[in-house]
């Protein structure tokens, strides 16, 4: 299905409409639809998400603005429910974040892949290695806790061993900072991808601010403790990398284009027909969206929208397993760390982000903890004779007593 | 719908994963763990926050000083005063819940009719009506005790922590009426446990009037727990009394009960239910003695 931004006219704002029932959907099948159907769930509630966020952040900056802004974002808000309550009933919140963890990995590395400037490919295989490691460290956390294998949510599509160690991703505040592209020359498919990954990683963010208090457990609470500052310190990256100097409604314009995006690569790839059906409706509903909003944009700046949105969409985002791509980006770039804007060996970090790391590290770190010697095996490590053995063994027992 | 699960699509094993499943393997052999140790890292952990922490709560206080006087008595005659009004708090806190499940339960049944050998909408009601009955007779004992029975106590809040699953279970439209009902099966097995440990403390304190009313709650739940059992067995396509479940206790059992009003055996019937339809009709409508 072709997508041409400029022209297509999508669903009119004022036929966008819904009700309770219809936004409350029966949910995706945790055991019968596939992995990448939920990661594309996890994904565009986070894009709806962004889209909220990011329409009030403009409401109050923007006075003359606000009626327009109002009415878009009470669609988003209805989007993202009937998106966001596809999750069934029956995926915990443990469960849930190893989808969240899926989504940075095959989502950062579709992206970091086709991502045509150099500099911002390297952030993104960067943010990539560290996502990759939370995945471990969760499934660590859901054997232990729960004793369940997380490869019933993963599929087998992405492997489940340590990345760049949380432990080690801890950063002082500037050397999480990137460059922006330039909002002049950058091409389209970079701002696409920034607004994609930059909204997926602050709902996960949130998300793991919202569930980590429901764990009764101290490490399951310390581990959403400590990936939670981690993806703080990713949004602070992927914020970053997007040209400040950019204007309000040109950042809107570009928002509503990556949902349109976004949809569209859902609708490419969705395998779930009812599913599918709902990415075919908002993606008509983001192509109002992006009329609405370039009618304003062309109405206030004096500018065509076509100086900001191509005319035809990039290639959609892969919903597919990057196995080899991540596990090269592991062989080559596991010791990379940041100062400043600019990548460099671990060795060359700063005093300041050894300090800051040292400090929240210095009664110990929870994602070490939670998967001290942990190898993934298939059916949970309770499965190897030698953990079962280990387990219960007179040390153990002496501490206890 | 269908009670038993049909042959199909499942994703989440890695054998139908094929190649993609031998790779996820592969991987552990290329990557080993960052750090060395194993599970027991995180039990030191949990025993160092356990070491500095504190408990789940407290019960509140006696009302007046009449009641404050009654507790003093009984902790005199060897009762547990604080232990009693934390459990009866925990039962009430149970049968609101349980009331609640047997609610989603008759949703279930009219939505999609029962099974062969399950239950009809009668006999769904006809239980949900006797958890209503135990919860007015709890918070009526609880009143007589000097308790508020709007509090929650530390015992009703880790009942509803220990059952929080099964609401899920039963209001999830996805789920069939035998899968409910495995729901309910966990929720009158607890009750009958807890129901005996009740009895027992009501003895112990001294509590004629309020034991009477346990016994006779008992009852009613070991009648549940045989229905419920035998529903789940025929949804199954077996029977009951194939040595399905853990062996039911007598109401009378226990040393609580070694010179008990109650004759061990008494009007019940082999599987230790009560005999001759007393359980259904056993409203209590005695009140506490104090």
């Amino acid at each position: 299905m072709a997508i041409n931004l400029l022209r297509d006219t999508g669903v009119p704002l004022e036929q966008q409409r819904f009700t309770w029932r219809e936004l409350v959907q029966t949910p995706y099948n945790k055991l019968m639809d596939d992995a990448f159907t939920r990661v594309r769930v996890i994904l565009m509630n986070g894009i709806e998400s962004e889209a909220l966020r990011f329409g009030h952040a403009c409401a109050r900056m923007n006075g003359p603005w606000q009626a327009a802004l109002a009415q878009v974002r009470r669609i988003e808000q209805h989007q993202q429910t009937m998106v966001n309550w596809l999750n069934p009933a029956d995926q915990d919140p443990l469960e849930t974040t190893i989808g969240f963890e899926q989504v940075a990995i095959e989502v950062t590395a579709a992206v970091a892949e086709k991502e045509p400037d150099p500099y911002l490919a390297q952030v993104y295989r960067f943010g990539l290695l560290e996502d990759f490691d939370h995945l471990y460290r969760y499934s660590a956390l859901m054997d232990r806790l729960q004793g369940k294998d997380a490869n019933a949510l993963v599929q087998s599509y992405s492997d489940i061993v340590p990345g760049r160690p949380t432990a080690i991703e801890h950063r002082h505040p500037l050397d999480d900072l990137r460059k922006p592209y330039d909002r002049r020359r950058a091409d389209p498919l970079t701002k696409l991808h920034a607004l994609t990954i930059m909204a997926g990683e602050h709902q996960t963010h949130d998300y793991y601010m919202t569930v980590g208090p429901f764990f009764a457990d101290p490490v399951a609470r310390q581990v959403y403790a400590e990936i939670a500052s981690i993806e703080e310190q990713h949004v602070t990256q992927y914020e970053s990398i997007i040209d400040p100097g950019e204007t309000w409604l040109e950042k809107w314009l570009l928002h509503e284009a990556g949902e349109v995006y976004n949809y569209w690569s859902c609708v490419e790839s969705e395998g779930n027909p009812r599913i599918r059906a709902i990415w075919e409706r908002f993606l008509d509903y983001e192509l109002g969206h992006v009329r609405f909003v370039a009618r304003l944009f062309e109405e206030t700046e004096g500018r065509d929208a076509a100086e900001v949105l191509p005319e035809r969409l990039p290639e959609p985002i892969r919903y597919q397993s990057h196995r080899e791509f991540v596990r090269e980006t592991l062989r080559r770039e596991l010791t990379l760390s940041a100062v400043g804007a600019e990548f460099v060996d671990r060795e060359q970090e700063t005093e300041a982000t050894r300090a800051y790391r040292d400090q929240l590290n210095s009664e110990g770190s929870p994602t070490e903890i939670v998967a001290a010697g942990y190898v993934w095996r298939p059916g949970t490590e309770l499965t190897d004779p030698a953990t079962r053995v280990r387990s219960v063994s007179p040390k153990s027992e002496r501490r206890a007593a | 719908m269908r009670q038993s699960a049909q042959q199909g699509t499942n994703r989440t094993g890695i054998v139908g994963a094929g190649q993609l499943g031998e790779e996820m393997v592969a991987a552990t052999r290329e990557f080993p763990p960052s750090s060395p140790g194993d599970a027991r890292a995180i039990g030191e952990v949990r025993m160092a926050y356990a070491q500095a922490g504190e408990g789940l709560g407290e019960t509140p206080p006696p009302g007046s000083l009449m009641d404050k006087a009654k507790a003093a008595v009984t902790a005199t005659t060897g009762g547990q005063p604080t232990l009693l009004m934390d459990k009866l708090g925990e039962r009430l806190a149970f049968e609101h819940a349980g009331a609640r499940l047997y609610e989603a339960l008759l949703s279930k049944h009219r939505a999609y009719g029962s099974f062969e050998g399950g239950p009809s909408g009668e006999d769904v009601l006809h239980i949900l009506t006797e958890e209503y009955d135990h919860a007015q007779l709890l918070e009526r004992a609880i009143k007589n005790l000097g308790g508020d029975p709007t509090a929650l106590t530390p015992a009703a809040n880790l009942a509803v922590t220990i059952s929080a699953g099964l609401p899920q279970v039963l209001s999830d439209p996805r789920t069939n009426l035998l899968q409910s009902l495995e729901a309910i099966l966990v929720a009158e097995l607890a009750d009958n446990e807890c129901w005996t440990a009740l009895a027992q403390l009501a003895r112990q304190a001294g509590h004629d009037g309020l034991t009477q009313q346990c016994l006779e709650a008992i009852g009613h739940e070991r009648d549940h727990l045989g229905k419920v059992r035998a529903w789940v067995a025929a949804g199954q396509g077996r029977s009951a009394g194939e040595g399905g479940g853990a062996e039911m206790p007598e109401a009378g059992e226990g040393p609580a009960y070694a010179a008990g009003e109650e004759k061990r055996g008494e009007g019940r019937d082999a599987g230790g239910r009560p005999a001759g339809g007393k359980s259904g009709k056993g409203r209590s409508t005695r009140r506490e003695r104090q």
